[in-house]
């Protein structure tokens, strides 16, 4: 079950703690407080699954691993399909009496970054959504491959320099909008949908804990800013963040059974994107004259986007 | 509890569905699986004994076969029986899977229909996609009908779950000329073979909590090879694990597998050494040779991985002519298996003389006349002390002759 109270954050990150220090993240990457948050939020046993990654290739380097439960890491692509594998053995054993302790609350989670959430693991989240699975998802959306040194995935939004869509004399970086993953998956009918930040750790706890203690498959799309790619410096992970979700560019909500959106922070003061996108050198190209239009057209997103959040949380259909 | 199935002393079953009964009968935990032609009906029987309560396990449709040997891998970490079907196209999606399932140590057993693999796209029997997961690190064994499909099926869980091997194992029957015809089985009852496969005992069970287990770390230049070392001495000692097995099956049915199967072998001089029904095949025009006075005899391999190098060479070593046939596409080398079974022979002090036949793709008709046309080959080698044809030649294809590499004669 999912603890009871998250009084203050300095008890609640060593509440329970079953993910270990020993990792080779970058300091400054986000991928780690949004894991530790999953783990600590409760304390059921945990099973889970890794697509390749950031989070995969740092936690679980023979003969080392971080994760003090159980962990299977099998391809880019597939922690969905291995951990609802998982689940579906869980419920055969459990009907057939043969394990250890059949009575032990336990939660399926996959962790997968942008990439194999949005790309090339798109098909297998899609399936294993579908068919119904007592399942949570955690995409660490860091917006590009920054495993492999930072190419564009769908997830990177328009303008971003990465190392396979570059701004050059020529281009302002990447030419296309970031996929809606959230939109999608609630269009799956799962039960519960949400974006999160590590910014907002108190609503990012209890939105996981909705999903583990929603029967069914949840999705989490997770903002984890990415100092190495997005290149700010290390120490300003959580200003980076608070300036994604001040800005609207990452804004914070729910979408329950596929229909009932909630929005869960409003900022009191809603701050340019300019600002979000200044604080970074993956944007620094767009503030050259002949690039300002994209700053324009981001705005404009992030605007109409909100609005019709906002209609839709009003309209309750 | 599931459902009793009554079972006839002896029922007329297809290879498909013999492989569905086996794994109905083995109690599988987990099933997650993707249909594909001609192994279809293996989860479409599936499927009707969910539907009918004959199973007390999970049977999960997933949306592609890297999906289904993903959920495999993850249901069988999970600690319980883990078995699913494939074929051709499938099989080749699953690659990326297999390699890990056998890397991650997982005793899941796959039920692999053989067919061609595209392009151009053919739905009928050939080798290609078992030939595709012989460097995987699986277990490939091969049922030459559908009572070989349903024991060897059985065999699999039991091989692959011992503790000494914890490998997974691939059952291979052939498209359609298996698969889709029936014959005569004589299946156990299913408490005889409940009583055979016996109980998973897991190993580094996932949902044992007490003792949290990691899945896939990763190796690099440092421990990758060691790791590699360890699951090919895996698959060098299920040999004897193996024998075991079929020993034990033998006690409750009768029925003796071996790793190499040899027939009319005691005293042949001309040999066909070929895997699936093509070993059926010949076995009848070596019996119809023998009565004409000539010494015909073949080999059909059984377990194809390990490969089992020394039996191969055993049962050849007195052999004058041998024709190793491979029904997959060569790509532009020797066949595969002739490659292997050469390799064996060329540790023999006799060095039989070894031909390479391709036949058979995308489901080309394999007749008794062409085994015999071979045989007849062979002896015509043996005679001359030197291989006459092409080292290598395509048997039983339309338009001129296609073959290559002749013996260097002083």
């Amino acid at each position: 079950m999912a603890i009871t109270s998250i009084k203050n954050l300095k008890e609640f990150s060593t509440n329970n703690d079953r993910f270990e220090g020993a990792l080779t993240l970058c300091p400054g990457c986000a991928h780690s407080m949004i894991v530790r948050e999953l783990m600590n939020c409760t304390d059921d046993n945990l099973v889970i699954a890794s697509n390749t990654g950031c989070l995969e290739v740092s936690t679980a380097v023979y003969p080392f691993t971080s994760w003090d439960t159980s962990w299977i890491h099998i391809g880019f692509e597939n922690a969905a399909t291995a951990v609802t594998g998982a689940e579906a053995m869980h419920k055969a054993r459990k009907r057939k009496g043969t394990l250890k302790d059949n009575d032990a609350p336990v939660k399926f989670v996959a962790f997968g970054g942008d990439g194999s959430t949005f790309d090339i693991g798109f098909q297998w989240l899609s399936g294993a959504v579908e068919r119904g699975h007592d399942f949570t998802y955690i995409c660490l959306d860091n917006e590009n491959y920054a495993n492999t040194g930072g190419q564009r995935s769908s997830a990177t939004p328009i303008g971003a320099h990465t190392s396979t869509a570059q701004a050059g004399t020529h281009s302002y970086g990447k030419k296309q909008k970031k996929k809606d993953i959230v939109a999608i998956m609630a269009a799956h009918g799962a039960p519960y949908v949400a974006q999160l930040a590590p910014n907002k750790w108190k609503s990012m706890a209890k939105g996981f804990q909705k999903a583990l203690e929603t029967e069914g498959p949840c999705f989490i799309n997770t903002v984890s800013p990415c100092c190495t790619e997005w290149k700010f410096d290390p120490k300003d992970t959580i200003n980076i963040t608070d300036l994604a979700t001040d800005s609207l560019m990452f804004p914070i909500y729910e979408i329950i059974d596929g229909h009932e959106l909630n929005i869960l922070y409003r900022p009191k003061n809603v701050l340019k994107v300019e600002d979000y996108l200044a604080a970074q050198g993956r944007y620094k190209h767009l503030f050259k004259p002949e690039n300002r239009h994209v700053i324009d057209e981001i705005q404009k997103n992030i605007d109409e986007y909100w609005e019709m959040l906002q209609r839709r949380e009003e309209a309750r259909v | 509890m599931a459902e009793k199935f009554d079972l006839n002393e002896r029922e007329v079953w297809d290879g498909n569905y013999a492989a569905s009964q086996a794994l109905r009968q083995a109690r599988v935990d987990v099933v997650a699986a993707y249909p594909i032609t001609p192994s279809t009906p293996i989860v479409e029987n599936y499927g009707a004994y969910v539907a009918n309560g004959y199973i007390d396990g999970e049977f999960v449709m997933v949306e592609s076969e890297h999906a289904a040997m993903s959920g495999c891998v993850g249901a069988s970490a999970a600690g319980g029986r883990v078995a699913t079907a494939t074929s051709s196209q499938g099989f080749a999606l699953m690659a990326e899977v297999l390699y890990q399932a056998s890397g991650m140590r997982l005793p899941i057993v796959l039920t692999v229909v053989n067919r061609a693999l595209a392009s151009p796209l053919n739905v009928r029997g050939d080798h290609a996609d078992m030939y595709l997961g012989r460097d995987s690190g699986w277990i490939q064994i091969d049922a030459f009908n559908a009572q070989e499909a349903y024991d060897l099926t059985l065999c699999a869980f039991k091989i692959g779950e011992n503790h000494s091997v914890r490998l997974p194992v691939m059952v291979h029957q052939d498209g359609f000329i298996t698969s889709h015809t029936a014959q005569n089985v004589y299946p156990l009852s299913d408490e005889k073979a409940y009583e055979f496969v016996g109980e998973i005992v897991p190993v580094d069970d996932m949902l044992d909590f007490s003792r949290p287990v990691t899945y896939g770390a990763q190796t690099e230049e440092d421990w990758h090879f060691e790791h590699k070392a360890k699951q090919h001495k895996a698959l060098m000692d299920s040999r004897p694990v193996i024998d075991e097995v079929f020993a034990e099956f033998e006690k409750f049915t009768g029925r003796k597998y071996n790793r190499v199967e040899g027939y009319d072998m005691d005293d042949a001089e001309v040999v066909i050494v070929a895997l699936g029904t093509t070993v059926e095949t010949a076995r009848v025009a070596a019996q119809e040779l023998r009565e004409e006075g000539i010494k015909a005899g073949v080999v059909g391999i059984r377990v194809f991985r390990p490969f089992p190098f020394d039996d191969v060479r055993d049962m050849l070593e007195n052999a004058k002519s041998v024709a190793v046939l491979d029904r997959s596409s060569p790509g532009g080398a020797m066949g595969a298996f002739f490659n292997e079974v050469s390799a064996a022979l060329y540790t023999t002090p006799n060095r039989p003389l070894v031909t390479n036949y391709i036949y058979g793709l995308g489901g080309r008709d394999f007749s008794v006349n062409e085994a015999k046309r071979i045989f007849m080959e062979q002896k015509a080698n043996a005679d001359a002390g030197h291989i006459t044809t092409d080292i290598q030649q395509f048997s039983g294809l339309r338009g001129p002759h296609l073959g290559y590499f002749q013996t260097k004669r002083s």
